[in-house]
C-alpha cells in the first residue's frame, strides 16, 4: 500500500468520526432535509467526473465523464434547490418560516 | 495538483463540515445550507483548474442539462414524492461514481497500481450495486415494480454468493489489475446485485432501503477519492457513508431490527403463519363522520398518529386544516411522528411542515408516547403498524418489541382508514378492534375535510 493510501486512510476514518457526531446532532425533525443535503454533497463526484468528461483522452472516458457529469450536477443543484425548498417550509407557532 | 485546487479542496472540506452543522437546529439550518454550497462551488472551481482538462465544451453541456433538470426537478416534485426523489439521486450518485471509476480503468489499466485498484474496485462495486439497488428501490416507491417483498427459493443463499462472488473478483483485481475481463465482470455483478438485494424488500421496510443506499452511495464517493487520491471526494463521501449509516441505525432500532439484519439486507421478512393466525377475529367499532366531530370537540387534548397513508391521500393540509379548527376551540393538539412512519426519514415531518404546521407540534415517539395517557382522542391518520400495540403486547407477532405510539392509551382513539385491509406488513392491527377505538372508513384527506365541516 501507498503512503498515500494510508494518508487517505486516515482523511477517511476522522471524517466518518466528524460525520458521525455532526449528524448524530441533526434531530429526527430534519433527517428528510439531512437526506437531501448530504445527497448534494456526494454530488462532489463531479470532481472526478468533470476531469474525465474534459480531458480529452478516449471517446469512451469521455462519454462516461459525460453521463456522469451530467447525473452529479442534477444531484448538486437538485440536492441544494430542494433542501433549500423543504428548510423553508419548516417554521415555529406563529413565527416566520426559517 | 496546483496549490490553489489543494487550497480550494481544503477550504470546501471545512465548509461541507461547517454547514452540516448548521442542520443541528431547524433555525440555523438553512445557513448551512448555503455555508455548503459555498464549500461546493469551491471545490468545482478547484477541480476546473486541472491540468488534464483540456477543453470545457462537453463539461457546459452536460453540466447544463443537469442543472436545468436539477432545478426543475426541486421545483416540480411534491413533498409526498421525496422518498422517489431521494432514492433517484442515490441512484445518480452511484452511476456517477462507477462511471468515473470504469473511466480511470479504462485509460489506466495498463499501469494501475494494486492499491488504486483496490479503491476503483471499491468504488465500481458500491457504485454499481447502489445504482441499481436505488433504481429498484425508486420503481418500487413509484409502483413500476410490485412494492410488496417478491421472494423466492434459495433468494439469501444466492445473494450471498453474489456477494462472495463480486468480493473475489475484486480481491483478484486487486492482485492481477490489468486483467480487464475481470473489472468488467464485477461492475456487472455488483450491479445484477443491486436489483436483488431490493426486489425481496416490501415498501415498509423503505426508511431502511434508502438510508442503507445513502451510506453506500457516500462509500462510493469515498472510494473514488481513494483512486483519485483526492481528500475532498474522501471527506465529502465519508460524511454521506456516516449520514446514511446513522439513519440505518435510527430507523432499524424504530423497528427492532438488528444492525446485522440491517446490513445484510435480510429483512422485510414476515412469518405469514403468524400473520395469519391473528386475522379473521376481530370484532370493529365503526363511527361515522359526525360521532367523530363529537368526539374531537368534547376533548381538551387530540394528539395526532400520522401514517404512510397520510402522504398517499395527500391529507396533509386537510388535517392541518383540522387541527386549525379544533386550536380555534380551546383544544390541544400534537403530532406524534414515529421515526419510521411513511417511507423514508423524516417524511412526516416535511409533510406537516409543508401544510404550515409549526414544528414545534410535530413530537418524536420518545418525547410524546407517556402524554397519550391523559390525551383525550388519539386520531390516527393512515397510520398502521407504528401504533399497534400488538408489538408492546403479543410475542407472536412479528413486530413484537418494536417501539409503538401509545396510541391506545389515549381515552378514544379514532382511526381513519381506507378499508379493513391490514397494513404493509400484513398484520392484523390489535388496537383497531379494542374496546375504545372507533373507525371511520373513507378517503383520509375526504374524510378530514368533513369532520371539519361537521365541527362548524
Amino acid at each position: 500500500m501507498t503512503h498515500e493510501m494510508f494518508l487517505g486512510l486516515y482523511v477517511f476514518v476522522l471524517a466518518a468520526f466528524v460525520g458521525y457526531g455532526v449528524i448524530g446532532g441533526v434531530p429526527p425533525l430534519l433527517h428528510t432535509p439531512l437526506m437531501a443535503f448530504t445527497n448534494a454533497i456526494s454530488g462532489i463526484s463531479l470532481v472526478g467526473s468533470l476531469v474525465a468528461a474534459g480531458s480529452e483522452h478516449t471517446t469512451f472516458s469521455t462519454t462516461l465523464g459525460f453521463i456522469a457529469v451530467l447525473c452529479s450536477s442534477i444531484n448538486v443543484v437538485g440536492g441544494f434547490l430542494i433542501t433549500d425548498r423543504m428548510l423553508k417550509m419548516f417554521r415555529k407557532r406563529g413565527g416566520n418560516k426559517t | 495538483m496546483s496549490m490553489a485546487a489543494e487550497f480550494l479542496y481544503f477550504v470546501a472540506s471545512v465548509l461541507f463540515i461547517v454547514g452540516l452543522r448548521g442542520l443541528g437546529s431547524a433555525e440555523t439550518a438553512r445557513r448551512g445550507l448555503i455555508i455548503s454550497e459555498i464549500g461546493m462551488a469551491a471545490a468545482i472551481a478547484g477541480t476546473l483548474l486541472h491540468p488534464d482538462i483540456v477543453t470545457y465544451k462537453w463539461i457546459l453541456v452536460s453540466a447544463g442539462i443537469g442543472s436545468a433538470v436539477g432545478v426543475a426537478m426541486a421545483a416540480l416534485i411534491p413533498m409526498t414524492k421525496m422518498p422517489e426523489r431521494i432514492a433517484l439521486s442515490h441512484c445518480f450518485g452511484g452511476l456517477a461514481a462507477a462511471l468515473v471509476g470504469v473511466s480511470e480503468y479504462s485509460l489506466h489499466h495498463q499501469s494501475v497500481s494494486h492499491s488504486t485498484m483496490a479503491a476503483l474496485g471499491f468504488e465500481v462495486l458500491f457504485g454499481g450495486l447502489t445504482f441499481t439497488g436505488s433504481l429498484m428501490a425508486f420503481g418500487k416507491l413509484q409502483g413500476f415494480i410490485p412494492g410488496r417483498n417478491i421472494t423466492y427459493r434459495f433468494q439469501n443463499q444466492s445473494n450471498i454468493v453474489m456477494f462472495a462472488g463480486a468480493a473475489s473478483l475484486l480481491v483478484l483485481l486487486a492482485i492481477w489489475p490489468s486483467v480487464q475481463f475481470l473489472f468488467y465482470l464485477m461492475f456487472c455483478v455488483a450491479m445484477v446485485l443491486g436489483v436483488l438485494i431490493v426486489i425481496p424488500i416490501g415498501g415498509a421496510d423503505m426508511p431502511v432501503v434508502i438510508s442503507l443506499l445513502n451510506s453506500y452511495a457516500g462509500l462510493a464517493a469515498s472510494a473514488t477519492g481513494f483512486a483519485l487520491d483526492n481528500n475532498v471526494l474522501i471527506i465529502a463521501g465519508a460524511l454521506d457513508g456516516a449520514s446514511g449509516f446513522i439513519l440505518s441505525v435510527v430507523m432499524s432500532r424504530a423497528m427492532n431490527r438488528s444492525f446485522s439484519n440491517v446490513l445484510f439486507g435480510a429483512f422485510g421478512k414476515v412469518d405469514p403463519g403468524a400473520a395469519a393466525a391473528l386475522a379473521g377475529s376481530q370484532e370493529i367499532h365503526e363511527a361515522s363522520i359526525g360521532d367523530a366531530a363529537m368526539l374531537l370537540s368534547s376533548a381538551q387534548k387530540v394528539i395526532v398518529c400520522p401514517g404512510y397513508g397520510m402522504a398517499v391521500a395527500q391529507a396533509q393540509h386537510a388535517m392541518q386544516k383540522l387541527a386549525e379548527h379544533l386550536e380555534a376551540e380551546g383544544i390541544e393538539v400534537k403530532y406524534a411522528i414515529h421515526p419510521v412512519a411513511g417511507r423514508m426519514p423524516g417524511h412526516m415531518n416535511v409533510l406537516l411542515a409543508e401544510a404550515n404546521v409549526p414544528y414545534d407540534q410535530l413530537k418524536e415517539l420518545e418525547e410524546i408516547n407517556d402524554e397519550f395517557a391523559d390525551a383525550d382522542v388519539a386520531l390516527v391518520v393512515g397510520a398502521n403498524d407504528v401504533v399497534n400495540p400488538a408489538a408492546k403486547t403479543n410475542p407472536a407477532s412479528p413486530i413484537y418489541g418494536m417501539p409503538v405510539l401509545n396510541a391506545d392509551l389515549a381515552k378514544t382513539c379514532i382511526v381513519l382508514k381506507r378499508t379493513m385491509n391490514p397494513g404493509f406488513a400484513g398484520i392484523e392491527n390489535d388496537l383497531f378492534a379494542m374496546p375504545n377505538t372507533v373507525l371511520v372508513f373513507g378517503d383520509a384527506k375526504d374524510t378530514l375535510e368533513k369532520i371539519s365541516q361537521a365541527l362548524v
